[in-house]
């Protein structure tokens, strides 16, 4: 009956594809659900702050400089001696990424000498304007008290929650710039932050930010 | 019947036709792509309306919003014919084709198809043979490479296997002794032995031969080398877009629905199947079960589509011409045979 068997093999394929229909959908449903970010995830940027609320960015311009897109525009300028915006001698006076230039390469993340910029996982950033797609100082940096801001509002589609999330890609990259980052947490504190938590093979360095943590 | 109600009569037959047709193609479309998706195991459509369902209205919708492109070089006149004849064919093929079984009102019986031509099969194949003036006149009229090189494909496919296609109805006609697809439908309504009813899938190499020829002739895979986009983009009608492009993707869900409703037709009984309940509902279910055997058959259209791979321009035409074509022939000298015996009695007898 080999010969039969024969036969009927290349009508199995129909068999193969009845049967697929029964069995589970690898679809997710976004935006009803949405799979799991890597912790590593390199989405919208956020200019962070110390825990007493200065800015991080000293206007360096480096982030500007490495920048293969050249979608990110600094100016820096002088702190006013009596009302400093970043522990420095200069800040981010002029800061704007372009969007829809930017290829989310973390390359300004790992650049930047005081860890201002980082990369968080919120990457649901369509405009209906192409210059609603060029993010001014006031959308990446932080609220004083580390809440992040975003022109639009929240919701079915943009989880505000993601722009808290991660800063892994300066995690593996800061200090040692190697992935396997061994020894203690070298990383700056944030604000709303404080010291993030030490990762695999890290041990924590304890650091008193004056931040209860988040 | 009277000049005028024949006129009525006709004229709604047509709408009712052509809005049947309309709305079979929406839900066709969306069916197509939900099963293929879970043979896939993607979900496929199902944003719009419930299990997206109003997915094709709305894509329709766009398609009638879009501009509406002339390519340069086009031979303008026939640019703007080729889609419009496309569905005029397509619609046409769907005249003949009887849905359900003639309704008694009063003193007058309406058979529900729009009209019953006594050689309802040539006229299917005359039909279906002129459709091939849209897709060639639609290659040639772009002036451009890659739809030319698709209508030439498609015009020597469709060709080659219409005459499969018709050298398997020649058993069926044989067999009913008419080439009105009444006539037809109406020879398959008895049962053999009381038991299996006598469709004419009993004439089974008529049977897959037809079906194999209707995949072809409808330009679906595993034959869609018409569409091969790996190849030639979109084949003939890559240069058409907005309603024009519309038009041809209306044509081509009419024509595969077209031929599920004919394989239904000649081979799967048509409307006949069993009949209870009150008067109304007589009238009713012979529409149920063609629509049902109908379904089956695009469903066995869809499956092959999410089965098969495409098969290259020269195994289609050696399939064609070396393989369907002989044994049709010689099914039906077999046949030929077999209603000779039946008739004058085995020939040493």
């Amino acid at each position: 009956m080999s010969w039969f068997a024969d036969m009927l093999g290349p009508w199995r394929g129909f068999a193969v594809t009845f049967r697929q229909m029964f069995r589970p959908k690898v679809t997710t449903q976004y935006p009803e659900e949405k799979r799991v970010k890597p912790q590593r995830f390199h989405g919208r940027h956020v200019l962070n702050r110390y825990p007493d609320g200065m800015e991080k960015c000293i206007g360096c311009e480096l982030c500007a400089g490495i920048c293969p897109a050249r979608c990110i525009y600094v100016r820096g300028a002088d702190n006013p001696p009596d009302a400093p915006v970043s522990p420095g001698e200069r800040f981010g006076f002029v800061y704007e990424i372009n969007m829809l230039r930017c290829i989310f390469c973390g390359m300004c993340v790992e650049a930047c000498p005081t860890e201002a910029i980082t990369m968080t996982h919120l990457f649901e950033m369509s405009v209906t304007d192409r210059d609603d797609a060029i993010y001014t100082k006031d959308e990446l940096l932080v609220e004083p008290d580390g809440t992040p801001r975003h022109p639009q509002p929240a919701g079915p589609l943009i989880d505000l929650e993601e722009l808290k999330l991660g800063n892994g890609w300066l995690r593996a990259t800061a200090s040692s710039g190697r992935a396997a980052f061994e020894g203690l947490v070298a990383w700056t504190p944030s604000a709303t932050f404080g010291a993030e938590p030490p990762e695999r093979g890290q041990t924590d360095a304890d650091v008193d930010d004056g931040n209860e943590g988040a | 019947m009277s000049g005028l109600e024949l006129l009525v009569v006709s004229g709604i037959k047509v709408v009712v036709a052509f809005a049947f047709l309309v709305l079979t193609v929406l839900v066709l479309v969306w069916v197509e792509r939900r099963v293929v998706a879970f043979m896939q195991n993607r979900y496929g459509p199902n944003r719009a309306g419930p299990g997206g369902i109003l997915q094709t209205l709305a894509d329709g919708l766009k398609l009638f919003f879009k501009e509406s492109m002339t390519p340069r070089k086009a031979q303008f006149l026939l640019y703007i014919a080729a889609p419009v004849l496309a569905v005029v064919t397509a619609l046409l093929v769907f005249v003949v084709i009887p849905i359900g079984a003639p309704v008694t009102i009063g003193d007058t019986t309406y058979t529900l198809q729009v009209t019953d031509l006594d050689v309802g099969v040539l006229y299917i194949l005359a039909i279906s043979s002129l459709g091939v003036y849209a897709v060639a006149l639609a290659g040639w009229s772009s002036g451009s490479k890659y739809p030319l090189l698709g209508s030439v494909r498609s015009a020597a496919q469709m060709i080659s296997y219409e005459a499969a296609l018709g050298l398997a109805l020649v058993p069926v006609i044989m067999f009913s002794r008419t080439t009105s697809l009444a006539g037809i439908v109406e020879a398959q309504s008895g049962t053999f032995g009381g038991l299996l009813p006598a469709w004419n899938i009993v004439l089974l190499p008529s049977f897959v031969i037809f079906l194999i020829a209707g995949f072809a002739e409808t330009n679906r895979a595993p034959f869609d080398l018409v569409e091969a986009e790996q190849e030639i983009v979109g084949g003939y009608h890559t240069e058409y877009s907005g309603m024009r492009f519309a038009f041809f993707f209306l044509a081509e869900y009419i024509n595969m629905f077209n031929m599920a409703a004919l394989t239904a037709t000649f081979f799967l009984g048509g409307w006949n199947g069993p009949l209870f309940g009150p008067t109304w509902l007589r009238y009713v279910l012979p529409v149920i079960w063609f629509l049902i055997k109908s379904w089956v058959v695009v469903f066995l259209f869809i499956w092959a589509r999410g089965t098969l791979p495409r098969i290259r321009y020269d195994q289609l035409m050696a399939f064609g011409w070396k393989r369907l074509i002989p044994v049709s022939l010689v099914w039906i000298m077999l046949a030929m045979v077999a209603i000779g015996v039946r008739r004058f009695g085995l020939p040493w007898a």
